[in-house]
């Protein structure tokens, strides 16, 4: 049996709009793949998909009616992990879904629903990590600047929490991995791409681009982050399990 | 702000606080009000992480470390020959703002040496708490620590404040405190813990009627003690802990091995080892009793004074208590699933779930991620392959140590292992 691959965008919305091309043409043998990570094939048929708000919103609808908003948020989290061929985890379970009475999303004695669960715990960890390890520098214009590169695309899972926390001042969180960020302008939190000036350093604090005191709070902070060890209870496994070294390039705390 | 001056002072107060384990920024619902600044809702975050492990989510900080007291066991004793400083209110309400507008911290936890007397001091302490609050606009989390002594009337302010209050017991027995603490007494503590505890509830009562009674310490109040100190055992301790969280409504007891910091003959000598795998144990048995529902005395008791070191206090009781098991991991409740060495609240969680579709065998407990190597000796399920046929409690514990040593020379980490 043929097998066709159908090339998404990489949104969500494109997504489902391939999950709905495969109910609409019964399509058995199917590969769904990002438009950034075609893996050539030689025995299937490629074919575009172009992402259709309607479409998507057709088979959103129906999981609606199928999985609470745990099972939807599995599903959205999963997504977000870009994990190589999620796609393809995603429809088998949506398949098992919409073929279901019951709702399967907490049989975790289901392969599927285990390994998406799995998929998310991991998501929802970054996620976590986000909110906890993003660092903000103040700028000359008095915005909250932040650089990070998340394993997964967790910004769209953050905005709320920030926006939230940070309701009096205009921050960006910028995604350097995928190049692009978000903007909070005191009023809504805005999807952003910028260009970075060649010279800027994503691990430094330079003058030209930063406030005056900026420094100086962040030297304090690297003064509380000592002051606080207890030297006889030194433990750095324990230390970097919790803090993994991919994260301490934009950590004011573990600069020289 | 002079940072060369708020530097040091900052070295210096921190250092001083670093002893106390609260840590906590949970259990708050404070909302960000009026496009303020700041939010306490839901889980507190861990920021950082110190060297030696420990989680970092708030400045944790002495307003000073002038003492007019001299107890054995702290570093701000008045014999103390250590360098002083002292904060002035607006130097910690800049830095809170500062370090929270960077997302280092979710908010202040502050504490302070006894200056003058009691409620000098913690006036001040609550000056910080309502500048914060009322001319910054500050939704974040603030930990005050009451400070033995302190009025009635400051406590009940306090309150209105910060987000939780606590007050250090330190030391766990009226003996040991008299002893190594001859400034204060027990009364001292008990006294605005009541206080707060009345008020907690007469606001929440009030609440219940107009909707606009303020916030009461939303996030309750907890205690510190130390450990290895003053050479009670883990049944005294316990029994303590217990005692507070009953009568006090208490949100923690946090147990702090006793890291020694002097040469006073009453205390272990510097240079003893910080007894962290005991204050891991005492960390588990205070879940047991708080999310687990064992009764304190099921874990020690008259008999069984000493929590094991080799294995954790679950595993412990249920070899105890061998007549138990085995489980049916198909039909039993959640409080007897949760019972089971090797049965986290998520597997329980999971299995709970799960056997409403089918009936669950190993290879459906291994991939919930039960970890089978201990609960394997303590259930059955659909299978007729039982692991566990009439062993004696000896012979399971030499089993589930010989394959699980590399865990427990983990568990030397103070920070909660999860554990089964
Ligand atoms: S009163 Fe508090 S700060 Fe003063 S010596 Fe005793 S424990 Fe230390």
């Amino acid at each position: 049996m043929m097998q066709k691959v159908l090339v998404y965008d990489g949104s969500f919305e494109g997504f489902l709009s391939a999950v709905f091309k495969v109910y609409e043409e019964k399509i058995e043998h199917v590969d769904i793949q990002r438009e950034t990570s075609v893996q050539p094939s030689f025995f299937g048929n490629t074919e575009e998909i172009i992402s259709n708000k309607k479409h998507a919103d057709r088979v959103w609808n129906g999981l609606k009616k199928k999985l609470t908003s745990y099972g939807r948020n599995q599903l959205y989290y999963a997504f977000l992990s870009e994990m190589n061929s999620v796609e393809n985890v995603l429809l088998d379970y949506i398949r098992q879904v919409f073929a279901s009475s019951d709702t399967i999303e907490k049989d975790f004695s289901n392969l599927t629903v285990l390994k998406v669960s799995k998929i998310t715990r991991s998501v929802g960890r970054e996620k976590h990590r986000m909110e906890a390890f993003v660092r903000f520098k103040l700028t000359k214009d008095g915005l909250y600047f932040s650089n990070v590169e998340p394993d997964f695309n967790v910004l769209p899972l953050i905005a709320k929490h920030f926006k939230s926390r940070y309701a009096d001042q205009k921050w960006v969180i910028y995604d350097i991995k995928r190049n692009y960020g978000l903007h909070y302008n005191l009023d809504t939190v805005e999807t952003i791409v910028m260009d970075f000036p060649k010279e800027f350093d994503f691990t430094k604090t330079s003058g030209d681009f930063f406030a005056e005191e900026e420094l100086a709070f962040q030297e304090l902070w690297q003064n509380y982050f000592k002051s606080t060890n207890i030297e006889s209870r030194k433990n750095m496994l324990l230390h970097v399990r919790h803090v993994p070294k991919r994260y301490w390039r934009y950590l004011s705390e573990k600069q020289p | 702000m002079s940072f060369e001056r708020i530097k040091e002072k900052l070295n210096i107060l921190a250092d001083a606080a670093k002893y106390d384990v609260s840590c906590s920024s949970s259990g708050s619902n404070r909302t960000n009000k009026n496009k303020g600044l700041g939010d306490a809702t839901g889980m507190g975050i861990c920021h950082t992480y110190t060297e030696d492990g420990r989680c970092v989510s708030l400045l944790k900080i002495l307003l000073t470390n002038h003492c007019i007291f001299d107890c054995a066991y702290c570093v701000t004793r008045k014999s103390n020959d250590i360098k002083r400083a002292a904060f002035k209110v607006q130097e910690v309400v800049d830095l809170t703002i500062n370090f929270y507008r960077r997302n280092y911290i979710e908010g202040l936890f502050l504490s302070s040496g006894i200056f003058k007397n009691a409620d000098y001091t913690m006036e001040r302490l609550v000056s910080v708490a309502k500048k914060l609050r009322l001319e910054e606009n500050f939704n974040g989390y603030i930990h005050l620590k009451s400070i033995p002594g302190a009025s009635d009337e400051l406590m009940r302010e306090a309150g209105l404040y910060a987000d939780r209050l606590s007050v250090n017991i330190e030391i766990p027995t009226r003996e040991g405190l008299k002893r190594l603490a001859p400034d204060k007494n027990r009364e001292d503590f008990i006294k605005p813990m009541k206080k707060v505890k009345n008020e907690i509830i007469q606001y929440k009562a009030e609440k219940k009627i107009i909707k606009s009674t303020p916030k009461y310490a939303p996030a309750g109040q907890s205690t510190q003690m130390i450990i290895g100190a003053s050479g009670e055992n883990d049944y005294q301790i316990m029994t303590a802990s217990n005692f507070f969280y009953k009568k006090f409504n208490l949100k923690r007891v946090y147990y702090s091995g006793y890291v020694p910091i002097s040469y006073d003959s009453r205390l272990p000598q510097i240079g003893s080892e910080v007894p962290m795998l005991r204050e891991n144990r005492l960390y588990q048995t205070d879940w047991l009793m708080r999310f687990y529902g064992f009764h304190v005395h099921e874990i020690v008791n008259e008999t069984h004074q000493h929590l094991d070191l080799d294995i954790d206090p679950k595993l412990s009781w249920a070899l105890r208590n061998i007549h138990e098991f085995p489980v049916d991991v198909n039909r039993a409740d959640n409080g007897m699933l949760a019972r089971v060495p090797g049965l986290g609240m998520t597997s329980v969680y999971k299995i709970l779930h799960a056997r409403k579709f089918r009936q669950l065998n190993w290879e459906h407990l291994k991939r919930l991620g039960v970890a089978l190597n201990r609960a394997k000796y303590f259930i059955i399920c659909n299978s007729n392959d039982f692991e566990r046929r009439d062993l004696e409690p000896e012979k399971i514990k030499g089993f589930i140590l010989q394959n699980s040593k590399s865990k427990f020379r983990q568990a030397t980490s103070n920070q909660l292992n999860l554990f089964g």
